[in-house]
């Protein structure tokens, strides 16, 4: 799997931030831990990675493009011809190389190109082949994601490729199949290639789409207007293009006697990690985290240590990052953080807490409390919704996430961001507030 | 360093003399980590440089008895005296007991634990001058006459150096033969460093905390994630008659205090011995590597001067600066990608340092550490010798608190002079004393001192035989430090300052 040329593997950095001074009897250390990924086979930028490999260079790489083609695609017509210039543009962002496939998607999968259980690789014939071949493309039926998955997972499967990744599209909601029959595709394909998910329109189910991309390690998002896809298909294609390394982990080692309480990526997006632990022999547990390109994601790592007397110093936790390889052997990315716990009675350095630390649990209480706000509205609880989006407001205020406090200035009317006082909106777009929901675990770094 | 044998034949502890059982790893009085004593040498007895044996620590049986040497150090043959040939006193004033069969010396093996190997003869005739003295000024040890200087550079042509200039090796007959100086640096000098730190080789891969994981590169324990003790978390060291000892205390992380001990020859051939004594300041960065570089750069500064004949002041005034050059070199370095701490500091320490050469006590200070005049004669008074750069001791010399107040406040310990490439302006302090009897000379940082704040309270807490076992009496100031709590890191270096030179003591 790993067949990745070696100068495109990138150097991976970690970083730790913490407050290590715990006071006498405290337990629980709290620590940010940047991973930054540099100077793999790209300069600069993800986005524009692409164009600095020269044809037939860059890692080897699959990618599945999953087209909805239910019959709600037609209500507009407009947005089957725009998800057909889109998958277009996809194409065309396609390294020459790289293996593909196109699937039209409803309740059931169907191979659109090239058919016949394989994937093509891209050069211009093959591009020009499948653009052809969208244009059958037309709407009718019902919509089983889960069954566009297993397919485009059995077909990645086919190529001995590094990097293995699908962009799927929906506008609606998954109706014809079952919740578990979805949860079970996802489990199936996790792990085995990573996906970005996005809906179209306002039909679509925001917990089904996020809960995809989440599963794959992927990114979610909305796409209100169909116009608009084109640009982000392309977007996602190119950072696509831009992973140089897959199936990355985060190892985590704690001490005997040491629980986990939480892991999890806090940036550039929210994503609960906790629940994915698998077991790496004594005392280290992987946490995925999917591909990488040129990029850093901060992660929120929360232990508890047995106490200790004062003036002890303990290894709370190691972070290291590994790729797992076939075998239970690991393939070592070499940088590493030490979480420390320092027990000190000095109570100026207990107490006081770490920079980067506060800032991510306020924004991943920003996350949690958009989401319960949202919930409570459309549960009808309107002062627990105002409640909740004013804590929004105020968190992504403080912080200074300024698209976040946009998004909840569709949704409530503003009083007082700083003491978070807010009036829900009577009136609000469904679009503003799918929008919402899909980007509220996008975070910001810390202001340096 | 020589202590008593771990688990067998001498069944005390060393710190406290408590009685061991076998197999004890740790002192069940005082909590000693036995671990950190050497193993028992084999040695042949020596000579007992002093049959006299200061009352309190009674001599254990089987004892190994330092051992002169047959060359002083400074290349000419050690004048050899045994007790009875030099008539003596003990600390307290009365006579020798009558000296044990003193074999001829075998090599060397420095320290005895159990019996006082008085470093050199020096103290016991000194005893004789001692009495006389006191009769003639009980009050004067120096402080009075030359303390006045105390930031006396410029005033060190006061103290009558030209009076202790007179250097007849006669003047110091009973120093030369000191048993543990220079020419034996191989006993004394490289078990003491290690010996606490890195007790057994086996110890080396297997945590001290659990006892079940091995230690990682990075010094944590594999299993339970405990950080292994440092190096510097106890250190020791002892040379010539000088020794210090450094605890990281049991509340600090680590130890942030250093110490550079030794001692050399004048161009005369008299002895002189160093001591030099740092505090990292823990709110800046680095404060450990601070005081590392201090006390390094001060002790190699004075013990390549003070050869060539530089005034032991001098010495310590360009010790002192050479010190701070040390520590600023520190701020300019590179920070490396892994200090986090957005907001830096330049590494900073106090510096306390004190040679007693020459008839001669030089001390030399920046910041809150310490030095203690104790005399061996305890009737007459102990006293402090450096006036700390604190909050507390300038609202005191500014009249504007008594000293119970101010060292009350919670600001007491803030420091207004530091070495560090952030100290305002450098104002090493120095002065010289003329001590007219044998005592010691207490060396300390504030982990001590806390803990001993008066010189009367620091007289208490040496032990009467701090002169002749300079060591055992460190751990012992440390281990009263540590009893009181040692809630920062403890150092103490001890100097035995010999009997003046005949002559100068009516000074």
């Amino acid at each position: 799997m790993a067949n990745f040329s070696k100068s495109n593997v990138p150097q991976f950095s970690v970083d730790v931030y913490q407050n290590e001074y715990l006071p006498e009897g405290g337990r629980e250390v709290n620590a940010i831990v940047t991973v930054t990924a540099t100077g793999g086979g790209t300069i600069g930028s993800a986005v524009t990675a692409p164009h600095l490999y020269s044809p037939g260079q860059g890692p080897s790489a699959a990618v599945a493009l999953m087209v909805d083609c239910s019959g709600s695609m037609d209500y507009p017509p407009t947005k089957m011809r725009n998800a057909r210039d889109a998958t277009a543009a996809a194409i065309d962002t396609l390294r020459d190389g790289v293996h593909f496939t196109v699937i039209g998607g409803t309740h059931v999968a169907r191979e659109v190109y090239p058919g016949d259980g394989r994937l093509a690789v891209a050069d211009a014939t093959t591009r020009e082949q499948a653009k052809q071949a969208l244009r059958r493309l037309s709407a009718g039926g019902g919509t089983a994601i889960g069954t566009w998955l297993r397919l485009a997972d059995r077909l990645l499967a086919t190529a001995d490729v590094a990097i293995r990744h699908g962009i799927l599209l929906t506008d609606g909601r998954n109706e014809h199949e079952s919740p578990e029959e979805l949860k079970a595709a996802l489990d199936a394909c996790a792990g085995r290639f990573t996906c970005d998910a996005r809906g179209v329109g306002t039909d679509w189910e925001v917990k089904e789409v996020t809960g995809i991309a989440s599963a794959l390690l992927g990114t979610a998002d909305i796409v209100a207007d169909p116009a608009s896809l084109t640009a982000d298909f392309t977007q996602m294609m190119e950072t696509a293009m831009g992973k140089e390394v897959a199936d990355v982990a985060l190892r985590l080692w704690t001490p005997v006697g040491t629980t986990v309480k939480f892991v999890k990526q806090v940036a550039p997006t929210v994503e609960e990690l906790t629940g994915r632990r698998a077991e790496a022999g004594p005392r280290a547990g992987d946490y995925p985290t999917g591909s990488w390109g040129d990029e850093s994601r901060d992660y929120h790592v929360c232990v508890e240590v047995p106490a200790a007397d004062l003036g002890q110093e303990m290894l709370a936790a190691r972070v290291s990052l590994v790729i797992p390889e076939p075998g239970g052997t690991v393939q070592s990315l070499g940088a590493q953080g030490l979480v420390r716990a320092v027990w000190t009675d000095d109570m100026a350095a207990s107490t006081s807490i770490n920079p980067q630390v506060a800032h991510y649990t306020g924004q991943a209480e920003l996350a949690q409390v958009i989401q319960q706000g949202l919930d409570l509205r459309k549960a009808g609880d309107i002062d627990g919704s105002t409640a909740k989006l004013g804590r929004a407001v105020q968190l992504a205020g403080a912080s200074g996430n300024a698209d976040t406090a946009k998004l909840l200035a569709k949704v409530v009317d503003v009083v007082d961001a700083v003491a978070g006082t807010v009036r829900l909106k009577a009136k609000v777009e469904e679009a503003d507030e799918m929008t919402l929901e899909t980007r509220s675990t996008k975070t910001v770094r810390v202001k340096k | 360093m020589s202590q008593m044998p771990q688990q067998a034949a001498v069944p005390k502890c060393p710190s406290c003399e408590e009685p061991l059982e076998s197999g004890d790893r740790f002192c069940g009085a005082c909590g000693y980590d036995l671990s950190a004593v050497p193993a028992r040498p084999d040695d042949s007895p020596t000579i007992a440089m002093n049959g006299a044996v200061s009352p309190p620590s009674s001599a254990p049986d089987g004892v190994d008895w330092p051992v002169a040497r047959d060359s002083d150090g400074f290349g000419r043959p050690a004048p050899v005296h045994t007790a009875a040939e030099v008539p003596g006193t003990d600390s307290g004033g009365s006579s020798l007991p009558p000296p044990p069969a003193a074999p001829p010396m075998p090599p060397v093996r420095p320290v005895p634990s159990g019996a006082p190997p008085m470093p050199p003869t020096a103290p016991e005739p000194a005893a004789s001058g001692v009495r006389s003295d006191h009769r003639a000024g009980p009050e004067d040890h120096g402080r009075e006459e030359y303390g006045r200087g105390n930031h006396g550079r410029e005033d060190y042509g006061r103290e009558d150096y030209g009076r202790s200039d007179r250097r007849e090796p006669e003047e110091y007959p009973l120093q030369a033969p000191d048993p543990r100086s220079p020419a034996a640096p191989a006993a004394p000098t490289a078990p003491a460093a290690p010996a606490a730190p890195a007790a057994p080789a086996a110890n080396e891969k297997v945590c001290v905390a659990c006892r079940a994981g091995r230690v990682d590169d990075d010094g944590y324990c594999e299993n339970c994630g405990h950080a292994q003790p440092r190096e510097r978390d106890h250190m020791e060291q002892e040379s010539g008659p000088v020794a210090a000892v450094s605890d990281r205390g049991l509340r600090h992380h680590r130890n942030e205090d250093a110490f550079s001990v030794g001692c050399t020859a004048l161009p005369d051939g008299a002895p002189a011995s160093v001591a030099i004594v740092c505090d990292g300041v823990s709110s800046a960065t680095r404060p450990d590597d601070a005081s590392l570089a201090a006390s390094r750069a001060a002790g190699e500064s004075l013990l390549s001067a003070l050869p060539r004949g530089t005034h032991p002041q001098q010495a310590m005034h360009d010790a002192i600066l050479a010190a701070s050059h040390a520590v600023n070199a520190l701020a300019e370095e590179p920070e490396t990608a892994r200090e986090q701490a957005p907001h830096q500091n330049a590494p900073a320490c106090t510096l306390v340092g004190a040679v007693v050469a020459a008839g001669l006590l030089v001390v030399g200070w920046v910041g809150d550490s310490r030095v203690y005049w104790v005399p061996v004669d305890r009737s007459t008074p102990p006293a402090r010798l450096t006036e700390d750069d604190s909050w507390a001791a300038q609202m005191v010399a500014a009249g504007l608190m008594s000293e119970a107040e101010a060292y009350a406040d919670e600001r007491a310990h803030a420091i207004t002079g530091w070495l560090g490439a952030d100290a305002y302006e450098l104002e090493p302090h120095t002065a010289a004393f003329k001590p007219d009897r044998p005592g010691v000379v207490v060396v300390c940082t504030d982990g001590l001192w806390n803990y001993a704040e008066s010189a009367e309270e620091m007289a208490d807490a040496v032990p009467l035989d701090a002169a002749a076992r300079p060591l055992h009496s460190a751990r012992v100031l440390v281990g009263h430090a540590l009893d009181g709590g040692g809630h920062d890191n403890v150092t103490v270096a001890l100097l035995p300052f010999p009997v003046p030179p005949q002559g100068a003591g009516s000074a």
